[in-house]
């Protein structure tokens, strides 16, 4: 290579090294092979030479030409890798810093008790039915078998609110949500399977009792439907609730006036540590029995023909030794706190073949 | 119920464990509530004797007493404090490890002030069985040292508590648990036989009764010559195991048999009655003082037991004070009655007085027991008290109590679940005292026992009016063939346990079920979740609130005022959930969370009754974020609540227009009602009134929302058509549209979107502006609209065209012009 072609490339290469942005880079490279380049300049001259200088000439050029090139392209590119990572550095942020916080909800664990209850009973061929808050003495009691007299509504304290109008019997509001089976009775014919949730009032108020909370009443009217059908359906549901499958269930004789044979239902637990399934105590759950041929009546439905079982849980009571709630009064106390701690995220609904 | 093992053992003959008979009182349905064996905690304590007692060397008030207390304990050292430990005397003594149950503590040996001590003499009560503490306790000469206290003192007898349910007034007896014991194969029934007791007189006073429906049948007789005082120990024991505390002997015999034989007895001062008649009338506006004290004014509906002066006693529930027994009392009428049970629980009701009697008159007692437990009675008031009997007088007749009940062996499977061998059925009712009448290998024909006022009763319907006649004489039928039957049943199944019963799972017709919920409880269980999704924190409230907080919200009808509330601050039904959630925002306030998203889905109470009804609310302020000041919750975020809870509800969100005749608690510029069509209401929102919040001391900003589930028109199940994809690139465009300030922006947008139904997708709002550089009065809204073409792209033309279409629309519409 000829001195000059020598110098120009040793000036390009300190040129390059000197370009430490994109701009001096850029000079470099249009001072070089730009249209007005030193070597597109040394390029130009060719034509004014002999073949014999320009053969020599033109591929010593060539090779300086694509040198240069190489060498512009390559520092091109350490720059523009330079400046990115200059740009990541500038970019840098504490990614320790939170995130703007989102507002979590929560079923309440009464909605979340029902719809357990709706699962299991429903995959048992149960439906969810509803009544009133505010019924007629005749749905809550007397269509019970409870008339007015009847020791029985002494137990209950009742609310009672003002007749629709003048002359007629006051309201209460329901002490059990029974007056939904009485409804279902009576408007549709057997074979009847239902449960039924809702609020329930007592006028009682002290750590234990609360003025409001909620009941699960149940009724299964068919043919055939016998006592052993009662402990069968309980039992298999107070297993699944609990998610115990062996979870020791005790039947006692007991009364109700709506029932007969009525019993109280107990479950296995231990006193001293309030472990459910475990311990040598028993805490009891549920009231149950067949349903008493009156009611039957009343409704009616023909004993002879059609029997069944009727059921009523304490929703409260059963959330509280699922989750070992202690307080009952927390439930109504809307305490954000107790919500957050206490409710369950709306995207795991009660989902049987999820778990519940 | 209470009662001591002594005492059921006097009706029971049992080897039987306490533990035993519990479970057995469990099974058969007299539920256990306790058992306390007052002897069981003090079981080291010992009878003992103090054989020397001298002065401690270096203490002026105790004394170094040498005390033998049996084997094993034949000469211990005890200082003691006492003033009245002296040699000779016996005392209780606690050796070392025995719990003290007064101090809770535990004895040691030890030394006090030098001198050792092996145990401790004690009081009453330091074992926590009395009030004395002048010292220690001194046991009667000659009493045996080194027995177990608790046997020594007869403490060794648990007393059983049990609840009765209401259909089982004859277990209200110590007879009749023990003859439900021994029919569930537990020992056998002691007989009992009442000694007849003639008459040496005749009974001065006759009995008379006006009042029949109440009592049916009552006898009596005059015992004088009697020495009324206290009880002997056994029946003073007695009474205090069962929670009684011994008056007298006349008052305590009356009472051992209310419990002994559930007969309630009553008995007159016959001095201190005036004339030779007892009437039993309904009262008429008398005014009687009870034996408590209590003063009551007697009603018609009331049944009372009257002398020549007045009303003596409220019939079947207590006896008067005027002509009550005392210490003085020489002669005395007992009363022995049968009373109507509903009359006795009414009138208890009524008066708002308990005791024994009515709870026993109010279950029914035993029929054709009077006569029997009248000489009973008679013959322990003699034993007990002295005197002479004279002969039984009576009025009305023992009543036709006799019934007879029928049970088919099969239906003990088809109802009760068990297999059972007739001849064991028949057993178990034979131990509970019915008689077989009839009985073949199908079916037995039983009469049911005098004091078995549950089984086989009459038959006492309450039937839906509305039922159709046949339907409900078939029903009534039916139950009259089966009720006895299942009563008998029970009884079979309670004595054989319920766990005898085999457990059969339901049968399921379908091993898929069908859903358990009905499409609308599914469109509420999506709402809750959407709320909740949505960072709201689902609460339960009462249904019934404080009268003033609900008329902030709505109407509060008087025939929605509860009679008798609770509590003053509990007295109205609500009319909507928001009065709860406002005060649980106070409530979280007051705790230090004023910052915080609530909804509650239940009933609210109006004049048209009863209707579910969402609501929401959300106080304070966001979170405070670097660069970014905290921003105060606003009406924007509760509008969004309840549109989204409408859409997870299936309403036909494109068809919904807001007005701003909100409920007067919503701020009247910041509220808004939701509507579909002009009629249909599904749900408001808004910022809360200042005022509302002020007068509730409320100093946080609050928007809440309410939302009616049931009035969302249930969705069209119509199977949807499959979407058309379009391959053509949508393309937007902007306007600004200068309106008067009173245009809504949803009238403008809805002009805009109807403008041109075909190629206009999406519309939406971008930019609002009121200012200096439009008129006053008006206001710009930047609208931008989505062409979607479907078949080809449009040309500018086409373009133009629609962009005509959608300033021509909304000019005609809201008067609208483009803004220059």
């Amino acid at each position: 290579m000829s001195d000059d072609l020598e110098t120009l490339r040793e000036q390009t290469v300190q040129a390059l090294a000197a370009a430490t942005d994109q701009r001096a880079w850029d000079a470099v490279r249009v001072g070089t092979l730009g249209k007005s380049g030193s070597l597109t300049a040394l390029l130009k001259q060719l034509g004014r030479m002999t073949p014999d200088e320009r053969r020599t000439r033109g591929a010593a050029l060539n090779r300086l030409r694509d040198e240069l090139t190489r060498l512009i392209e390559a520092r091109g590119q350490e720059l523009e890798a330079a400046a990115l990572n200059a740009r990541l550095a500038a970019e840098r942020v504490d990614v320790t810093l939170p995130c703007a916080p989102e507002a979590e909800g929560a079923l309440h664990p009464i909605t979340r008790t029902i719809e357990e209850m709706a699962a299991i009973f429903g995959a048992m061929g149960f439906q969810i039915a509803e009544g009133p808050d505010i019924e007629s003495d005749w749905h809550n009691f007397s269509a019970l078998n409870t008339p007015s007299h009847h020791p029985a509504r002494t137990d209950q304290d009742t609310f009672y609110l003002p007749p629709e109008a003048e002359g007629q019997p006051e309201r209460v509001l329901r002490t059990q949500t029974s007056g939904v089976q009485i409804r279902t009775m009576l408007g549709h014919e057997p074979p009847i399977r239902i449960i039924a949730p809702g609020r329930t009032y007592r006028a009682d108020h002290d750590a234990t009792h609360s003025p409001m909370f909620h009941q699960c009443e149940g009724l299964v009217i068919e043919k055939g439907i016998t006592l052993g059908h009662l402990k069968g359906c309980l039992s298999d549901f107070l297993r699944a609730f609990f998610q115990m499958p062996d979870l020791p269930v005790r039947f006692r004789a007991s009364y109700f006036p709506f029932t007969e044979p009525s019993m109280e239902i107990d479950i296995g637990w231990s006193r001293r540590t309030g472990q459910i399934g475990a311990g040598d105590d028993w805490l009891e759950v549920l009231g149950a029995g067949m349903v008493h041929p009156r009611v039957l009546a009343n409704c009616g439905l023909d004993a002879r023909q059609w029997q069944g079982f009727a059921f009523g849980m304490g929703i409260e009571r059963l959330t509280m030794l699922r989750h070992g709630i202690p307080d009952l009064r927390s439930f109504y106390e809307s305490d954000v706190r107790w919500l957050r701690h206490y409710g369950t995220s709306p995207l795991s609904p009660a989902l049987l073949h999820e778990g519940l | 119920m209470k009662f001591s093992l002594s005492w059921l053992r006097a009706h029971l003959e049992t080897t039987a464990t306490v533990e035993e008979i519990c479970a057995t009182l469990n099974t058969i349905g007299l539920e256990v509530e306790g058992v306390e064996d007052p002897g069981a905690s003090l079981a080291s304590f010992r009878t003992a004797r103090i054989i020397e007692a001298v002065q401690h060397p270096n203490a002026d008030r105790l004394r170094v007493c040498q005390v033998d207390a049996g084997e094993g304990f034949e000469r211990v050292q005890v200082v003691c404090g006492a003033p009245n430990a002296r040699a000779g005397l016996h005392v209780i003594f606690a050796p070392p490890g025995t719990f003290i149950p007064a101090s809770g503590i535990t004895i040691k040996a030890g030394k006090l002030r030098g001198e050792a001590s092996g145990g401790m003499l004690c009081s009453l009560r330091e074992l926590g069985l009395g009030a004395e503490s002048d010292g220690i306790a001194e046991l009667p000469e000659g009493t045996a040292p080194g027995q177990s206290y608790p046997l020594f003192a007869k403490l060794d007898d648990p007393v059983i508590d049990i609840a009765i349910t209401p259909n089982r007034g004859d277990a209200l007896a110590v007879r009749g648990v023990a003859r439900d014991l021994a029919a569930a194969g537990l020992g056998s029934l002691k007989p009992w036989l009442a000694e007849t007791v003639e008459g040496r007189f005749d009974t001065p006073i006759n009995w008379r009764i006006t009042f029949p429906e109440a009592c049916p049948w009552v006898l009596g007789r005059v015992i004088r010559g009697v020495k009324n005082g206290p009880s002997p120990e056994w029946l003073k024991r007695r009474l205090e195991s069962v929670g009684l505390r011994p008056v007298s002997a006349l008052v305590d015999i009356t009472n051992f048999f209310a419990f002994d034989l559930g007969r309630p007895l009553h008995v007159f001062d016959v001095n201190r009655l005036m004339g030779d008649e007892l009437t039993i009338c309904r009262g008429a506006g008398e005014t009687f003082t009870a034996l408590d004290g209590s003063e009551h004014v007697m009603t018609p509906d009331d049944c009372v037991i009257a002398d020549g002066r007045g009303v003596q006693s409220l019939a079947g529930i207590m006896g008067g004070a005027e002509s009550g027994v005392s210490d003085g009392t020489t002669d005395v009428f007992v009363e022995c009655a049968l009373f109507d049970p509903v009359t006795i629980a009414l009138s208890g009701r009524r008066h708002n007085l308990h005791s024994d009697a009515r709870q026993r008159f109010e279950r029914g007692v035993d029929q054709a027991l009077p006569p029997a437990a009248l000489e009973a009675a008679t013959r322990m008031i003699l034993d007990l008290c002295g005197g002479e009997a004279g002969s039984v007088v009576s009025a009305g007749a023992e009543p036709a109590w006799q019934r007879q009940a029928h049970l088919e062996f099969a239906r003990l499977e088809t109802l009760g679940g068990l297999v059972e061998e007739p001849d064991h059925a028949v057993h178990l009712l034979e131990g509970l005292g019915f008689r077989v009448r009839e009985c073949d290998a199908r079916h037995v024909v039983v009469d049911v026992p005098s004091w078995r006022n549950d089984i086989a009763t009459p038959m006492l319907l309450d039937q839906q009016p509305d039922l159709p006649p046949a339907r409900a004489q078939a029903a009534a039928e039916g139950a009259a063939a089966i009720d006895p039957e299942v009563d008998l049943i029970e009884e079979v199944l309670r004595l054989r346990g319920l766990d005898s019963v085999p457990a059969v799972s339901l049968p399921v017709g379908n091993a898929v079920p069908v859903p358990a919920f009905t499409p609308r409880q599914g469109r509420v269980a999506s709402l809750r979740r959407q709320l909740a999704a949505r960072g709201l924190l689902e609460t339960v409230g009462f249904s019934f609130v404080a009268q003033d907080q609900a008329a902030e919200f709505g109407e509060t009808p008087t025939d929605l005022h509860l009679l008798n509330p609770i509590a003053a601050d509990l007295d109205q039904m609500r009319p909507t959930p928001l009065v709860n959630l406002l005060a649980a925002v106070k409530g979280n306030a007051a705790r230090g969370y004023p910052d915080l998203g609530l909804f509650e889905v239940g009933p609210g109470f109006g004049p048209e009754g009863q209707k579910l009804v969402a609501a929401g609310i959300r106080s304070g302020h966001s979170p405070r974020l670097p660069g970014q000041a905290a921003q105060p919750v606003d009406l924007w975020q509760a509008k969004a609540d309840a549109l989204a809870g409408l859409a997870a509800m299936g309403a036909a969100m494109e068809g919904l227009g807001i007005t701003t005749d909100a409920p007067s608690y919503y701020h009247p510029g910041r509220s808004g009602v939701i509507r579909q069509g002009p009629k249909l209401v599904l749900g408001h929102f808004g910022q809360l009134h200042p005022a509302l919040l002020a007068a509730r001391g409320i100093d946080v900003p609050v928007c809440a929302f309410t939302l009616y589930p049931d009035a969302v028109p249930e969705p069209r199940r119509k199977r949807r058509t499959p979407p058309v994809l379009s391959t053509f690139q949508p393309l937007k465009r902007d306007f600004a549209f200068v309106v008067t300030a009173d245009v809504p922006a949803e009238k403008l947008l809805k002009a805009v979107r109807g403008a041109e139904r075909n190629l206009i997708v999406a519309v939406s709002l971008f930019d609002v502006y009121e200012g200096d550089k439009i008129p006053a009065g008006h206001r710009s809204l930047g609208v931008e609209i989505t062409l979607q073409p479907m078949d080809r792209t449009l040309t500018d033309a086409e373009i133009e065209a629609v962009c005509d279409q959608v300033v021509a629309a909304a000019q005609k519409s809201c008067n609208a012009t483009l803004r220059g």
